[in-house]
């Protein structure tokens, strides 16, 4: 089997692949080393190639020779996004101001990637401290998107996104505060998965809003996605927020989808907020193309309306804010990370340090957060954001009560050009406005590949929505939805992925999945 | 200021009100910190010396760790608001108080706000004269205590001018519950003794519980003393100073009556008082500026979003309700009853130190006047003597022993002292020391018939007055037994013998 075979592999073809001895892990690992030396110097998806891949593989051949039992996604590579702590690789959420700090710890959900036996590849790029939707943000430049070089591969999470769509990793870890996952999902032609709040551990995540943030998948496949959330699920001691229940197997869920007759009779929830202005024509064709296929599949469409998700986007930019400059205030060089070469009081140093450390769009989150949470403001913002909070969630109540999944675009726009959106803070913010009320409301979200624009080839995301804790229903249904639509393509949105040259340019291979 | 610019206690006392406000920090004696696995060094088993050992990625508020709220902790503070009297919240919140400094790993600490975990409470503190004062208790809350700083270099110890600082993040994290009364009126010239009786009501109060070392030189339970004046006559409220961490009973009775000595001293002369915390100085026994404290300080309070609401259940309530020991003002009340002593009689006991070791000498079969006027009385001679703690001398079990041995007429009052100091002495226990010194009183009859025998017919002119009827001459022939006998004899039973042996 070719290299190239083994990095266009799905995680769960690779898992039975090394199951039966067809591969080996440092062969699957080497392959994906090799095409991250080759192509991340364009694409830019990687802060940091781990030096223990190869040796921590090797091992799970060992492991597998010596006839030991192994966990299914034993010896498959994943990328993990720098947020999450590495006890063996930097972990520096983007940030100068953590330029080289090796975590003393793992995250919760990396020593139970380690514990099942994956192999991490490296660390993937993301906006600084998460706050963003291009990556450009990221103080070590921004990643590119493998669909076309000149474009965002989206924000925070486009280091893991594009790594996964550039046929680097498999799969790879994302977190997502307001849409850090499903967005870069949606223009990287990936999928992407944002847990239910509270069921993936967020302990070693580097806190952005501790009540918006969740870890979870980035995938070219559902059933990945719900193989990687098997693995990095469930309840953890160390996180006070993380649900104590039993969750059901997501990949068991994945693959009734897949086999199953499951979308005859869902009650396909369209949110008649997430579409209309501001949405790109080309994303609004795909996505009811998509919902006419659901229907023709026996998916019942019931429109819903979510009155207040019109207030999502500006409650969410005094709540995270608010939670971030706190969470960012232990910045402060004196017992981690980087430290300014000043002289004078300990307040002097702190300062610099600050503000040499932090970019832009941190040190303007950070103003917004302390002004929203200052005495005889509070009310009037952070308040004021909580109850639309509490509306939102109620909005969702009321839509569950009317569909199993609700549906919507993933993101409003396709890639767009770096540079586009830097000055207008405002516009960036608004690309997350189909994302942000599930964190909002602590509801679980996918995105999945929707097709290519008609009027710019590139990808399309659809966005699924199930009550909290029904995470395995939209892995039972998005299953479904992948196969519908691939079926429909006659092949998987990645597989139209432009070839990465060694020249840096990406050269398109036509498609079927939308003109180019 | 210097003593002479104080004003005289009593003139301060006659032109301004006192009122009162105490923060009294107390220190958590559970195994790990309040939200994280870390040893706590407050608990009394650990001992931890050196810096930065007690921690966790926690402790450091290193980037991706989490806080976990410690159940025993949350259990200890609600023992403690019911104790003062409190309300329980049947939900309350942590919340983030945001302020950069270095002995605070996230540059915020996790307290709680506006949803306290216990608030309205009453606490009856008892004065030494007896006198019961009602002390409003605002609210107890928990929270987490900061790291510790040296500042090196400089003279004052302080951070300003420090040529560097050493931070200890070992006591970051401790459970704390912080105590807040009220504002205290009607104290008036009593207002010092208050203050040391209300912080030594709560150290009774929090060992009782078994919820804190209460070491105050450990800084186990730290009192903020608040201290205004207001003019006699005026409603309104007089600026305050908020006097920190004052580590002794006697500091804080020293520190309120300082201050009301100080403020009173300005305000007389016109002058304003500073809002703001000062530093009591136990050498010079006075205090110093420390910050300005404005009412308008601005901490950005939110609920802290890393942890759920606590929510105790009614039975925990109820379970740690009925657990409750008895409030000291309430024990003492029903004991000085039980044991039928004197106001006077109790108030030694009381302010001796000794209640603790009176109890449990009665617990242990003594009766209480015998088991007050041992530890009073000969206990507390020696002790005084060796400049020792009575109740590191003897234990109440000891006591009660020899109380007994002196009632069932074993023992003498002047044997059983001979004894009390042969225990102290190390020798063992009593009944080791009345065999190994022969204490034991004579109590066969046949000896001591022999020795009245003697005696009588050796004074023949006593024995003719006792059968002439003068009883009272039976004093020397007694004493001449008692001296044969080498002391070791029930002198009532050799005058029973006496007057017997005489009249036949």
């Amino acid at each position: 089997m070719s290299a190239a075979d083994l990095t266009r592999s799905t995680a769960a073809d690779l898992a039975h692949r090394l199951t039966t001895g067809e591969v080996s892990s440092v062969e699957v690992t080497q392959a994906h080393l090799d095409r991250i030396a080759a192509v991340d110097g364009d694409v830019h998806a990687f802060l940091h190639v781990s030096e223990n891949a190869l040796e921590t593989a090797r091992q799970v051949d060992a492991d597998r020779a010596a006839g030991q039992a192994l966990p299914e996604l034993a010896g498959v590579p994943i990328a993990i996004k720098d947020v999450l702590c590495t006890i063996d690789m930097p972990s520096t959420s983007g940030s100068k101001i953590l330029e080289g700090w090796i975590p003393p710890y793992d995250a919760t959900v990396v020593a139970r990637l380690r514990a099942a036996r994956m192999v991490p590849l490296g660390k993937t790029n993301m906006d600084e401290f998460a706050m963003g939707s291009s990556t450009e943000h990221s103080a070590y430049g921004p990643t590119r998107n493998p669909w076309d070089l000149e474009r965002i591969p989206g924000g925070s999470g486009g280091g893991s996104a594009a790594a996964v769509a550039a046929f680097e990793a498999p799969v790879a870890l994302g977190s997502d505060t307001g849409g850090s996952i499903r967005q870069p999902g949606a223009v990287t032609g990936t999928v992407g998965v944002k847990p239910t709040y509270g069921g993936v551990s967020r302990y070693g995540a580097i806190a952005l809003a501790s009540s918006l943030d969740q870890v979870g998948p980035v995938s070219r496949t559902v059933l990945d996605a719900a193989l990687v959330h098997d693995v990095i699920g469930g309840h953890d001691p160390r996180d006070a927020t993380s649900i104590p229940d039993q969750w059901p197997s997501m990949a068991e869920a994945a693959r009734r989808g897949l086999t199953g007759d499951v979308l005859k009779g869902i009650r396909v929830g369209v949110v008649k907020e997430l579409e209309g202005e501001g949405f790109q024509s080309g994303v609004k064709q795909r996505y009811h193309e998509t919902l006419d296929l659901l229907a023709a599949a026996g998916a019942e469409i019931v429109e819903v309306s979510c009155p207040h998700f019109e207030y999502a986007v500006a409650a969410y930019y005094l709540i995270l804010p608010a939670e971030a400059s706190s969470n960012l205030a232990k910045f402060d060089s004196v017992r981690f990370g980087m430290r300014a070469n000043v002289t004078g009081t300990v307040e002097d140093v702190m300062a610099a340090t600050r503000e040499a450390g932090f970019g832009p769009e941190v040190k303007r989150r950070i103003i917004l957060g302390t002004y929203a949470l200052s005495a005889g403001y509070y009310d009037a913002y952070y308040g004021s954001a909580q109850k639309v909070r509490t509306l939102i969630q109620q909005d969702f109540d009321a839509a569950f009560e009317k569909a199993d999944i609700l549906v919507s675009p993933s993101a409003p726009t396709t890639a767009f050009k770096f540079g586009e959106k830097l000055e207008d803070p405002l516009a960036m913010y608004l690309n997350d406005v189909t994302t942000i009320p599930a964190n909002l409301a602590g509801v679980p979200g996918m995105g999945l590949p929707m097709g290519l624009a008609p009027e710019d080839g590139l990808p399309t995301g659809l966005q699924l929505m199930a009550p909290a804790r029904h995470d395995a229903r939209l892995y039972e249904a998005g299953a479904a939805i992948e196969q519908l639509l691939e079926g429909n393509w006659g092949h998987a949105l990645w597989s139209q992925a432009p070839e990465l040259g060694a020249n840096g340019l990406a050269t398109a291979l036509g498609s079927n999945g939308g003109a180019r | 200021m210097a003593k002479a610019e104080l004003m005289d206690f009593d003139k301060a006392l006659e032109l301004f009100e006192p009122v009162l406000g105490f923060e009294v920090h107390v220190e958590l004696s559970t195994q790990t910190k309040m939200f994280s696995d870390a040893p706590n060094p407050a608990f009394g088993g650990h001992e931890i010396s050196e810096p930065n050992t007690a921690i966790t990625p926690v402790c450091l508020g290193l980037p991706g760790s989490l806080p976990v709220v410690n159940e025993t902790a949350v259990r200890y503070s609600i023992s403690l608001g019911l104790a003062l009297g409190c309300q329980i919240a049947p939900t309350s919140r942590f919340a983030r108080k945001n302020y950069f400094y270095p002995d605070l790993a996230k540059n915020y600490q996790i307290s709680q706000y506006d949803e306290p975990i216990a608030f309205e409470g009453m606490l009856e503190v008892e004065l030494e004269d007896g006198t019961l004062v009602q002390v409003p208790i605002e609210r107890a809350h928990m929270e987490e205590d900061a790291g510790k700083l040296t500042h090196v270099g400089g003279s004052t110890g302080r951070i300003q001018g420090a040529e560097y600082s050493l931070v200890d993040y070992n006591r970051a994290g401790v459970p704390l519950v912080e105590i807040v009364t009220k504002p205290i009126f009607g104290a008036e010239h009593r207002a010092p003794e208050l203050a040391k009786a209300y912080v030594s009501t709560i150290r009774d109060i929090v060992r009782a519980l078994g919820i804190s070392e209460a070491r105050m030189e450990r800084g186990n339970l730290r009192c903020d003393a608040n201290v205004s004046l207001r003019p006699r006559g005026q409603v309104a409220l007089g600026t305050r100073t908020e006097t920190k961490n004052v580590n002794s009973l006697r500091s804080v009775e020293r520190a309120v009556r300082y201050e009301i000595q100080r403020q009173a001293a300005i305000l007389a002369k016109g002058g304003t008082i500073t809002q703001e915390t000062r530093h009591w100085h136990e050498d010079t026994g006075a205090t110093s500026p420390g910050r300005p404290k404005s009412d308008a300080d601005d901490y950005r309070y939110f609920p802290e979003p890393d942890l759920l609401p606590v929510a105790p259940t009614p039975q925990l309530i109820a379970e740690l309700r009925a657990a409750l020991p008895e409030a000291p003002a309430a024990r003492r009340r029903r004991l000085k009853e039980e044991w039928g002593f004197s106001d006077l009689e109790f108030r030694d006991v009381v302010n001796s130190g000794l209640l603790v070791e009176v109890t449990d000498t009665v617990a242990a079969g003594a009766s209480p006047q015998q088991a007050r006027k041992w530890w009073t009385g000969e206990i507390a001679r020696i002790a005084n003597a060796q400049n020792a703690e009575p109740a590191a001398l003897i234990s109440p079990q000891h006591v009660a022993e020899i109380v007994a041995l002196v009632e069932s007429g074993s023992l003498t009052d002047r044997l059983a002292r001979q004894v009390v100091e042969g225990v102290i002495a190390g020798e063992g226990s009593p009944a080791d020391v009345v065999s190994a010194r022969g204490l034991e009183v004579v109590s066969d009859d046949g000896a001591l018939i022999a020795a009245v025998d003697a005696a009588l017919a050796q004074q023949p002119d006593v024995l003719e007055k006792i059968r002439d009827g003068k009883v009272q001459a039976a004093g020397a022939v007694i004493g001449a037994v008692m001296k044969a006998m080498g002391g070791k004899a029930d002198a009532a039973r050799v005058r029973e013998l006496v007057l017997e042996r005489a009249a036949q």
